[in-house]
């Protein structure tokens, strides 16, 4: 079949000749005179299919790849994707650049895939009330695993096509008057991966998880709605669409959270979430107002064609900074995200976390290297700032809490410091005019964002399936689950490996990347940057140290020890579809760690679209080694250092070949005391008291209660840590108080007696005139 | 190259492993003699670690396989972390795999799974030396990459082989930065590694120690390969410190196997030297509560801060 319909397009070319001019798709936009309100239609009006190596389908040549060879790129996936070839004539037949989708027709053809997750979503309007949804549950995840699978396909093949333009297209959607533009160019191709890699997962893992959990079955209707949401947000070339598609995100994410209704916590997450998109979304509306300006253009192609004045740049940044920072969970706009992300069924905490706020950070990176056409050298000061405090109170928080899913939450926060560090670095850079390291740095932001979306959500999986087996998600009732779960525990543990950036893992090479964007810092020319980097250098390293006290904690609190309930102690491994879910991300976390080129030439050309050099020198042997500055002579390779640690170990594995290699089983080492059971083992509230001791006085303004008897009192000792979360109480209280006290004072104004009303029009109307009159035109 | 290169990279890889026991008796000799003991003797370790892996191992009974295969994990890290330091030649290599960077990050893998490890018994022992220990590792981080920051400062890379090619090769000579440097490495070296001021590898009270209480349950052959894991990580701090502060006398790229014998020797008495100043300072002081600890590695930080702005200052005249 693909032998034929490839020879079918061979013909075509032969047709038009192999000279024609390389921009192979040709979008005319033509405007219809009919009547109505969908006056803008574009189609595509000549496609021709891609140029193709010139001897074809002439047996002899077959195999010739001439254009697959010729780029790093190539070298690293180009190949794998060329790889399913045709019996007969040997051609590659799963790779969609052979069969034509390409161009505008890939952009309508991820429109389309966009359009059957919405269709999805009413699909799961029939769910039944039996566990998993019946027909309907497992149509929805089954549906959205296929979707989200061809638009992963489809994004990672419009990343590795060369001179793949940018395809728009323009839909006759939206107000009156306005058309709806989608475009699609490497940095969306790249978020699209990351939302659909992820969402094609947790929809694998929903088939299992939504037979155990009766909540499960009100998420149906709009998981593929959020899936949808999201997708189009990376999609959207014109503000308004942007907006639309980010709020259907927030708010079937919302509905989401929702799910679990009954109980209080989750309404009041939900609520203070609500309140909370609605503030970031008002910011974003304000942001594209300034980008927009006063003529009103408010597509992304009129804003680029429009560099802003540096301070309406710096006035979009502020709202940006709110608007899609309060989404993403960047301190201190992050107090909804630990409790609306946990309140959600786990795939959909998974989607929240790991996914929506990347789709935060592509808002941000859109619109600062994009649209907003200028950069001042100080953002790089304040973006870095905001970062390393992000990153470092995130951590902390994670490290005190003792709920598993929102210790997860707290760790996304972290993590999006981590990010955001690599964005105001890169900031940095490119007001500084050092291309090659702004490049490095947004590299490693973008890689990072993508490690994160993998390891959080396999974490969030495993919680998941914890909760399932355990009905628990409170660390202190948890414990031994090792035994229990042996391949959760696994998968469980290398995402905690990961995130806690141990080498060979991914998380490792993204950060290595970020540090050594930190570490070329002294190239600016800004002594206040030249010193401020360094700090936040520190800084990120202090928080990826306390990332893995963190996740040691939660491992060996959780899998680890002996059951602290009996809920824990009859624990058992969850279904296959969950597992496999988890195991695949698993593996991609030590296959990026090992080779973590595959991604990075994915992300170059996004870099390379952004800021116009394309960072990581091409060596010798490209995939291998990961070198930042080819002037440094730095390096890493993390398959090196994996087969390394691997071959030592299986030497080390001999000496139980040579020497004693019996084992006896006895009980543990208790001082002489009889066995005290589970209660003495270390919780997670003592695995955290060192970290407390040393920054719960400053941080947390922690205070320690311990009221111990007398000898021979009898009396029951106690202990009490009192903890503040001083983002609520010096920052969201006032402003709550404040709110509530101008809405008593406004609300007299609502009954007020008709006579008022007519002074207080006669009084605006007054006012406008002398306006008119005074302000000059 | 590449048959000198493969040949002095497998003498890196032996030379590791048969010098860790003898640096820790060496330490252990030092500090005997000093209080006025005899002490056992340099062999007395790899004695140990014989009459360890001969004995059967004793697991708990709820250990998992967590805790039986951490040991070799364990054990494989270090060894392999250790060979990538350039000791008596910087041509290896596995050298351009891990730069600085990567190989502390590689040992906090170790400690991140002897930590697990410690975990997986649920005593309370295994759990007070696991959070302390991680504890003490994360505030060690962060002084760490101020290290590698200012010598990056002056290198322009963070690899280690360049970094011993340009001090051997520049002639930096002795510097107010690379000193606080030093001694800020060397703090974070103490903490890594257990010693005395921050957690004492001898004592025999659980409550008051911080690695050991980890391991308490390791028995057998397990228990020599974390004790092994112990002594090659000691020396990899040393070989870290000699490779980054003196790596005078390595050799260099198109060397003869003369100068790598030459190498070897240095390395050698450069290693002795670093032994007897670790026991001279164990002896001298006491170790302190665990919550100084902080206080103690934030001098470090503070250290390798104050050496990058004498660096940045530096620079500027």
């Amino acid at each position: 079949m693909g032998c034929r319909s490839y020879q079918h397009l061979a013909a075509a070319q032969t047709r038009l000749g192999p000279q024609a001019p390389n921009p192979i798709f040709v979008v005319n936009k033509r405007v219809s005179k009919g009547p109505g309100l969908w006056r803008v239609w574009a189609a595509p009006t000549r496609y021709r299919p891609p140029l193709m190596p010139q001897s074809n389908c002439s047996q002899k040549n077959c195999s010739k790849k001439a254009d697959l060879t010729s780029s790093l790129m190539r070298e690293c996936i180009g190949e794998l994707l060329a790889g399913i070839r045709c019996a007969r004539c040997n051609r590659p037949i799963l790779n969609l650049r052979y069969h034509g989708i390409r161009g505008p027709s890939l952009l309508t053809g991820l429109l389309f895939g966009i359009a059957i997750l919405w269709l999805l979503g009413a699909v799961g309007l029939t769910a039944t009330r039996q566990p998993g949804g019946g027909l309907a549950g497992w149509a929805v995840y089954a549906g959205s695993l296929a979707v989200c699978a061809f638009l992963a396909v489809a994004a990672v093949s419009f990343l590795l096509e060369e001179n793949a333009g940018t395809p728009t297209l323009i839909l006759p959607f939206g107000l009156p008057m306005l058309a709806a533009h989608f475009r699609l160019d490497d940095l969306a191709a790249y978020f699209l991966l990351i939302v659909d890699a992820v969402g094609g997962l947790a929809a694998l893992y929903g088939l299992g998880y939504g037979r155990h959990d009766g909540d499960a079955v009100r998420v149906l209707p709009f998981f593929p709605v959020f899936l949808a949401g999201m997708n189009l947000v990376l999609l959207a070339d014109d503000a308004y669409t942007f907006m639309l598609s980010w709020e259907f995100m927030s708010v079937a994410s919302w509905l989401l959270v929702l799910s679990s209704h009954q109980k209080q916590e989750s309404r009041r997450a939900a609520h203070i979430y609500l309140l909370m998109a609605a503030f970031g979304t008002a910011a974003l509306i304000a942001a594209f107002g300034v980008m927009g300006g006063v003529d009103g253009g408010f597509t992304f192609a009129a804003m680029r064609a429009h560099p802003l004045s540096p301070t309406l740049a710096t006035l979009v940044l502020g709202f940006l900074l709110v608007g899609a920072g309060s989404k993403a969970g960047v301190v201190p706009l992050h107090a909804w995200l630990p409790l609306a992300h946990p309140a959600a069924p786990s795939h959909v905490s998974a989607l929240m976390s790991g996914v929506m706020t990347k789709v935060a950070i592509y808002a941000i990176i859109r619109v600062v290297f994009d649209l907003a056409g200028h950069i001042e050298w100080w953002w790089g000061l304040v973006v870095l700032a905001l970062g390393a405090a992000t990153a470092l109170l995130g951590v902390l928080y994670a490290i005190m809490q003792e709920d598993m899913k929102t210790l997860l939450a707290y760790s996304t926060v972290e993590n999006i410091g981590i990010i955001v560090i690599g964005l105001g670095l890169a900031i940095a850079f490119q007001a500084e005019g050092a291309k090659m390291l702004a490049g490095l740095a947004l590299l490693a932001a973008l890689f990072h964002a993508f490690n994160h979306a993998l390891y959080k959500s396999l974490l969030f999986f495993g919680a998941g399936a914890v909760l399932t087996a355990t009905g628990q998600r409170n660390l202190d009732r948890l414990g031994g689950l090792i035994h229990r779960m042996p391949h959760t525990a696994l998968a469980f543990l290398i995402g905690c490996a990961a995130i806690s950036a141990l080498p060979p893992l991914n998380g490792f090479a993204s950060e290595w990347l970020i540090l050594q964007a930190v570490l070329s810092g002294p190239q600016l020319s800004q002594w206040s940057l030249q010193l401020a980097i360094p700090v936040v250098g520190a800084l990120l390293v202090l928080a990826t140290a306390l990332a893995s006290v963190c996740f040691v904690r939660a491992f060996g609190i959780a899998f680890l020890g002996r059951a602290r309930s009996p809920d824990a102690a009859g624990a058992h491994e969850v279904a296959v579809s969950m597992r496999s879910a988890m195991a695949v991300i698993a593996a991609a976390c030590v296959i990026l760690g090992a080779l973590p080129m595959t991604v990075l030439s994915l992300a170059r050309p996004v870099v390379q679209s952004l800021v116009g050099v394309a960072p990581l020198p091409v060596t010798p042997l490209p995939w291998l080694w990961l070198v930042p500055d080819i002037n440094r002579a730095s390096s890493y390779s993390g398959l090196i250092l994996l087969v390394g640690f691997l071959v030592t170990a299986g030497v080390v594995q001999f000496v139980r070949r040579i020497v004693s290699g019996r084992v006896r089983r006895s009980a543990p080492w208790g001082c002489g005391f009889p066995d005290t059971g589970p209660t003495a083992q270390y919780t997670a509230s003592s695995f955290a008291q060192p970290i407390r001791r040393v920054f719960g006085t400053t941080v947390f303004h922690a205070t320690e209660v311990v009221i111990m008897p007398e000898p021979g009192d009898t009396s029951p000792a106690s202990f009490t840590v009192v903890m503040h979360d001083l983002v609520w109480e010096r920052l969201y209280r006032p402003v709550g108080l404040g709110l509530a006290w101008c809405t008593v004072r406004i609300s007299a104004l609502q009954n007020a007696s008709i006579r008022e009303y007519l002074a207080l029009m006669f009084g605006a109307l007054v006012v406008l005139l002398i306006a008119i009159v005074v302000v000059p035109r | 190259m590449t048959m000198m290169a493969v040949l002095a990279q497998g003498i890196q890889m032996v030379l590791v492993l048969a010098l860790a026991p003898g640096l820790t008796g060496l330490v252990r000799l030092v500090k005997a003699r000093l209080v006025g003991r005899r002490g056992p003797g340099l062999i007395q370790p790899y004695r140990d670690l014989m009459r360890l892996f001969r004995k059967d191992a004793v697991l708990a009974d709820n250990a998992s396989w967590l805790f039986r295969n951490t040991p070799y994990l364990v054990f494989a890290v270090v060894w392999f972390a250790a060979t990538l330091v350039p000791t008596f030649t910087t041509l290896l290599p596995l050298g351009p795999s891990a730069d600085f960077i990567a190989v502390v990050a590689f040992l906090g893998s170790a400690r991140f799974f002897t930590a697990l490890a410690g975990m997986d018994i649920g005593t309370s022992f295994g759990g007070i030396g696991a959070s302390r220990e991680m504890m003490i590792g994360s505030l060690a981080e962060p002084a760490v990459l101020m290290v590698i920051f200012t010598i990056s400062l002056l290198v322009h890379s963070t690899s280690l082989t360049q970094i011993a090619e340009y001090i051997v090769v520049s002639a930096v000579g002795i510097r107010v930065s690379l000193v606080m440097a030093l001694i800020s490495l060397i703090i974070v070296a103490i903490a890594e590694n257990g010693r005395i001021p921050v957690d004492n590898p001898s004592t025999h009270l659980e409550l008051t120690m911080v690695h050991e209480a980890m391991v308490l349950e390791y028995s057998g052959r397990h228990l020599a390969l974390i004790e092994a894991a112990a002594m090659v990580r000691l020396q990899l701090f040393m070989s870290l410190i000699i490779c980054v502060f003196a790596p005078y006398g390595m050799a260099m790229k198109n060397d003869t196997p003369g100068t790598l014998l030459v190498g070897i020797g240095l390395y050698g008495a450069k290693l002795f030297c670093g032994a007897v100043a670790l026991g001279l300072f164990e002896t001298s002081i006491a170790k302190m509560r665990v919550f100084r600890v902080g206080e103690f590695l934030g001098s470090a930080l503070l250290l390798s801060i104050l050496a990058m702005i004498y660096l940045y200052i530096s620079r500027a005249l």
